[in-house]
């Protein structure tokens, strides 16, 4: 695609100048090149601390601030571009610094055996589908350790029905699936999800942006919750939609043929997941298949649902 | 055989804390151990996975969530992530092992090979909204797109045939939007054995994929105001090394002739 965009760029201006730089040169500042294992006697609390720092939050979000028209102050765009360049140059070193915390700590020492066998071949038992917001990462709240878990992030952890054609989802089920034969799938939707809340706002005015193209993929969900609970808050109709976009996605894997049968032959089990993150509680159930089927409109039997609090 | 000892064994246990009724928490404790490790080794068919992200969750509100009250009461409010992240669905790979992204750090889309297809609202919305969400409304500073070493997306792209046929539903269809890399690599690396290619090619397609990120014009303008930066990475798990490059690029001041 490099050249595609240089003669894109060139159309902008006018003159005939060159770009400052060709697109595909880069520079390099390779971590491989330290070779300093000084630099991770660093205590583990001293990073933790500074992944704080590394985020702090902009006091003026309050509210539903995973809105999609927040309206965000940047500190940064009030620093220098100078300075600008320092803070990222200091985010980058804090990830230079973490990523020799995990060689030393956890590759070369705690897991060395686990990393070994890793390098040959991954056999993981879960596939996930979970939300790319940065806070639902499912090894950081369900402790998946490298190995466990083949992940699918996307906006709002939709997964699109067969008849859809190609997508990156279904690309990644069918590697799971077919290649490394997991044993369970596990959808895991969220509290305060952005993408939800778009779903659920979206008027018919003709706006075209990228994530109401995608959040498309949830209308049985918003139809759904709309007709089973127009009197409650948009809020809470949100909390709803949110859960009732995880069954929709469920049956949604049934339009796979490929998921379809190892369900039917007890190969494969599906599982619905919901973190919420006011309350820290995760709500957990399975996809009970005789009941259910992949038609549309159909209905979604569940079984074994747990509450961990 | 064995069950004989082991009756001996709860005999005589029993009879021990008859003796000594003060010796009952000890033995119970003792017990309790031993109850979880056979249960830890047993037959691993009989792997739960429920007990398994169950054992998981609540570690990480114990752990994570309770000693951190203001770090997640902030997260509850809202998220100001300062990274997009782009990596692999390869279970050994998760940014938060590697990079140990706390919560709310990092916006993150996963998918095979860690591929950013160029701009289309119909092909491919998915990436599209990733996108879209983290530039315009979380307003990200930084976007990283990680590959990595032995990636089975990358060698399936390596192992289209020449003639195009795929065996696959959609993954042969997936990859092939980094075909650029795998041209460029069969090209210029051609004496390198597969497995060197591969490695090659995980590298430039994350430069192929660094490309199509300009053509989201939302990107392109954010790059050029110095709002956002753009940069490769590649993680090789069987050196335990990381490599981390930037993508210049800029649009000069106009000249009128």
């Amino acid at each position: 695609m490099a050249w595609l965009i240089r003669s894109k760029a060139r159309l902008l201006v006018s003159a005939t100048r060159p770009l400052r730089a060709p697109v595909d040169s880069f520079h390099c500042s390779r971590f491989s090149d330290l070779t300093d294992h000084s630099v991770f006697s660093f205590p583990r609390k001293w990073l933790r601390s500074k992944a704080r720092r590394l985020n702090d939050v902009d006091d003026n979000q309050s509210g539903s601030s995973s809105s999609p028209h927040i309206n965000r102050r940047t500190t940064v765009s009030q620093l220098e571009v100078s300075s600008n360049s320092r803070v990222r140059v200091d985010l980058f070193d804090e990830l230079k610094q973490r990523f020799l915390s995990f060689k030393e700590h956890k590759y070369f020492r705690e897991e060395l055996e686990h990393f070994q066998t890793l390098k040959e071949a991954q056999s993981p038992k879960f596939m996930v589908i979970a939300c790319a917001d940065s806070r639902v990462c499912p090894s950081t709240i369900l402790g998946f350790r490298p190995g466990e878990a083949f992940m699918i992030r996307n906006v709002a952890n939709l997964v699109p029905p067969f008849e859809n054609g190609p997508s990156e989802t279904n690309a990644a089920l069918e590697f799971a699936v077919k290649t490394l034969e997991v044993e369970n799938i596990l959808i895991i939707g969220h509290s305060c999800c952005g993408g939800i809340q778009t779903l659920m706002s979206m008027r018919d005015d003709g706006d075209s942006s990228f994530i109401k193209s995608w959040v498309t993929t949830g209308t049985v969900a918003k139809l759904r919750t709309e007709a089973a609970a127009n009197h409650l808050s948009f809020d809470q109709q949100c909390r709803l939609c949110e859960k009732e976009s995880i069954n929709r996605s469920l049956l949604n894997l049934l339009t796979y043929s490929w998921i379809e049968d190892r369900v039917r032959k007890g190969l494969l089990f599906v599982h619905g997941g919901y973190y919420d993150f006011l309350n820290c509680t995760f709500e957990k159930w399975t996809l009970d298949f005789k009941g259910s089927s992949g038609e549309e409109g159909a209905r979604l039997l569940v079984k074994d649902q747990e509450l961990w609090c | 055989m064995g069950s004989e000892s082991f009756e001996e064994a709860i005999a005589a246990l029993s009879k021990l804390l008859s003796d000594k009724a003060d010796l009952e928490s000890v033995a119970a404790a003792k017990i309790k151990q031993i109850t979880a490790e056979l249960e830890a080794a047993a037959d691993p068919n009989q792997f739960d996975p429920v007990k398994r992200i169950e054992t998981g969750f609540l570690h990480f509100k114990k752990e994570k969530y309770e000693k951190n009250p203001d770090l997640y009461g902030e997260l509850a409010k809202g998220q100001s992530p300062k990274f997009l992240v782009f990596a692999c669905s390869d279970s050994r790979v998760c940014p938060s092992h590697i990079l140990d992204f706390q919560p709310g750090e990092a916006f993150m889309v996963r998918n095979i090979a860690n591929m950013v297809p160029p701009y289309d609202k119909t092909k491919y919305s998915g990436v599209g909204a990733a996108i879209e969400y983290a530039v315009l409304h979380l307003k990200v500073e930084n976007i990283v797109v990680i590959g990595h070493s032995c990636c089975g997306g990358i060698k399936g792209l390596m192992s289209i045939p020449d003639d195009g046929t795929t065996a696959s539903d959609f993954i042969e269809q997936w990859v092939s939007i980094c075909a650029p890399a795998k041209t460029k690599v069969k090209s210029e690396c051609n004496e390198l054995s597969f497995s060197e290619q591969c490695t090659n090619c995980e590298k430039e397609a994350v430069n192929v994929s660094l490309g199509n990120l300009l053509t989201y014009p939302f990107v392109r303008d954010a790059v050029v105001k110095k709002s956002l930066v753009l940069k490769g990475a590649h993680y090789d798990f069987v050196d335990g090394k990381f490599d981390l490059w930037n993508l210049d690029f800029n649009i000069t001041p106009t000249l009128a002739v």
